[in-house]
């Protein structure tokens, strides 16, 4: 069994809102192997971000985090007192933001906010430092490493800041990386540079890869284990070629049912989209979080919080009262098994 | 970052032109300078006289253009009052007046900055509403009643310090809290929102997430770029100070350019008080324009295009 980096059990993260509490994510559970990439996917608002943010311990301040199990290494991170979780960050684990263009501080120089991180965690000289920076942005692609590092962030192009984040996150050589929609600022062609340098990092350098993103194209094609979010929970779980070939939640179906396959996708046929809004997760409510927009929905989807529960296949579970051989039937009729 | 040096310098040069020519119509606002010189018994002759002998039957041109041309030589002229050289007395007021302002300035600063960045630290508490209060005291507080407050109180009751001059270091605490309090709200205000903003923002939240101190993710990433427009802003105060200096060496008998400018006011001594406003003003004038080398410091996006 391969290294075990992350462990995430029974996540919540709640946000106390005018007329009660945001329950914003709910009993979210999964984990990171040594590289291993996972993806986390699903709709704006699914809580994705708060995840990602909770585990790095960065949450707003009004919003309430609880856990049965937080370790990274194994090491207990979620009852740690805020100096040593600073010595985690940035250093065993590090996070690439969504927006490049603001996540740079403008008032200094590539260089010194590099060299700052390698500083913070290690013992080195700032030549020494120095050097990583440079052997790092080379890493990314960027070229002319070494003038870049006096360069300010208002000089660098969207795509050149996101390889410099990419670059500073991974000056202290961490072993998880959590990406939370990396390349959504940036333009269309920059977009897949960006993913296939952070998979090509990944597998370089052994890291645990979080990606956070909407784009199942990019999923398809670099996550090992992929995680689908609705409404705050995970509704299914398993390996990019379960999930994709074989999806079971009627939601992962419907995002399946929402892209168009070249060759496979019949011409003029309208794209599938999913009718109805995400439902307001202010105050609990006993019931699948999707029943309201789900094409099989019963009187009993109503009755009661719904477990994921495994699949036919190993490492595969989703959160559905359908039997796994009704859910491949109705994959079927809607073409995306 | 010299292109910018260059562009500020030339707007500080016609700005301080600019001021040097109202600075000089001021004379003609009160009316004819020679027949409030001559006096009220004066004959038409007497005047006629004092307005060849002052140069005032010339073209006002003329008048402008020898003035400014005396100015720039560092000859202001001759007091109508003192019967001395404008310049002479000046200088030897003008050290006193820029130690009130520089003391003014840093004790405003040195209060309002750090109370700006705990308010935006901890805001709507206990301690943003203490700052708060403080900032709408000094903004409602006129700043002779506040002086005149603390004489009764240190000087007269207490007697802790000198009330009047300007021989030790001791007669400056006063008027400097007097004048510095001044214009301690609105930069405090500045920097509590301009921290506020920063500290949301996301390079703050990246900070964090290198696992930075928190002294560090506030002193070195948030401040420096709260900081910026305070900057502008103090310069801008600093202004409304020399003018507030007026008032305030006026009430502590302060020897310096504001009590000059009140004593020549009344004296109707246009020379003088031509120079003092040109001084003060040039003063304001380099002030700016070193508030924004030190703002192109701080932001590379002024300095680096």
């Amino acid at each position: 069994m391969s290294e075990r980096i992350l462990e995430v059990g029974n996540l919540t993260v709640d946000i106390p809102v005018g007329n009660g509490m945001l329950h914003a994510v709910q009993g979210v559970s999964f984990h990171v192997d040594k590289g291993e990439t996972l993806c986390i996917v699903g709709e704006s608002g699914c809580g994705k971000s708060l995840t990602s943010l909770a585990i790095m311990d960065l949450l707003p301040s009004k919003a309430i985090r609880n856990a049965n199990t937080l370790e990274l290494d194994g090491e207990d991170i979620l009852n740690v007192p805020e100096r040593r979780m600073s010595d985690i960050r940035g250093n065993t684990m590090g996070m690439i933001f969504q927006e490049p263009m603001t996540s740079l501080n403008p008032a200094f120089t590539i260089g010194n906010q590099m060299v700052e991180i390698l500083k913070r965690h290690r013992n080195v000289s700032n030549a020494e430092a120095r050097d990583r920076a440079i052997y790092l942005l080379e890493k990314v692609g960027i070229t002319a490493a070494a003038s870049r590092l006096s360069q300010y962030p208002h000089q660098l192009s969207g795509g050149l800041r996101q390889r410099v984040m990419i670059a500073m996150t991974l000056m202290c050589g961490p072993d998880l990386i959590i990406a939370d929609e990396p390349t959504t600022a940036l333009d269309v062609t920059i977009q897949a540079q960006i993913l296939l340098l952070l998979a090509e990092l990944q597998r370089e350098f052994e890291m645990g890869l979080i990606l956070i993103t909407h784009d199942l194209g990019v999923v398809a094609r670099i996550a090992d284990r992929v995680a689908v979010m609705y409404a705050g929970e995970v509704v299914e779980e398993g390996t990019a070629n379960q999930v994709f070939n074989r999806p079971t939640h009627p939601y992962t179906q419907g995002l399946l049912e929402c892209i168009p396959i070249p060759g496979k996708t019949e011409r003029g046929k309208p794209l599938g989209s999913i009718p109805g809004i995400v439902p307001s997760l202010v105050g609990r409510f006993e019931a699948c979080h999707f029943a309201d927009r789900c094409p099989f929905a019963m009187d009993s989807c109503t009755d009661g919080n719904i477990a994921l529960r495994p699949a036919n296949e190993a490492g595969h579970a989703y959160r559905c009262l359908l039997s796994p051989e009704q859910c491949a039937a109705n994959a079927k009729t809607k073409g995306v098994a | 970052m010299l292109i910018y040096a260059v562009k500020r310098l030339s707007v500080a040069i016609l700005v301080a032109m600019t001021v040097s020519l109202i600075t000089f119509s001021m004379i003609y606002l009160s009316g004819d300078p020679a027949m409030a010189l001559a006096g009220e018994s004066a004959s038409q002759s007497d005047i006629e006289n004092i307005r060849r002998v002052y140069g005032y039957d010339q073209p006002i041109m003329v008048q402008y253009f020898s003035w400014l041309g005396n100015a720039l030589t560092g000859n202001l002229g001759h007091s109508h009052y003192l019967k001395t050289e404008v310049s002479e007395v000046i200088f030897t007021r003008l050290p006193v007046t820029m130690t009130l302002g520089a003391c003014a300035l840093t004790f405003a600063l040195t209060l309002s900055i750090p109370l700006g960045v705990v308010a935006a630290m901890r805001p709507n508490t206990l301690i943003d509403r203490i700052a708060l209060t403080i900032a709408v005291i000094g903004q409602a507080l006129p700043s002779f009643w506040f002086a005149l407050m603390m004489i009764i109180l240190f000087g007269v009751t207490l007697r802790w310090l000198p009330i009047t001059g300007s021989d030790s270091w001791m007669n400056f605490i006063m008027p400097s809290v007097a004048l510095g309090y001044y214009i301690t709200p609105a930069v405090m205000r500045l920097t509590r929102a301009g921290m506020l903003e920063v500290l949301s923002s996301d390079y703050i939240r990246t900070a964090r997430a290198k696992g930075l101190r928190p002294s560090v993710v506030l002193f070195k990433h948030a401040l420096r770029n709260a900081i910026i427009p305070v900057v502008s802003l103090a310069a801008v105060q600093f202004g409304f100070m020399l003018g507030g200096s007026i008032v305030i060496e006026t009430i502590f008998a302060i020897n310096g350019l504001g009590q000059l400018a009140w004593e020549s006011i009344l004296r109707a001594d246009l020379p003088m008080m031509q120079a003092i406003v040109l001084v003060l003003s040039c003063f304001y004038i380099v002030l700016t324009f070193l508030a924004d080398l030190l703002n192109a410091f701080l932001d590379p996006r002024i300095r680096v295009s």
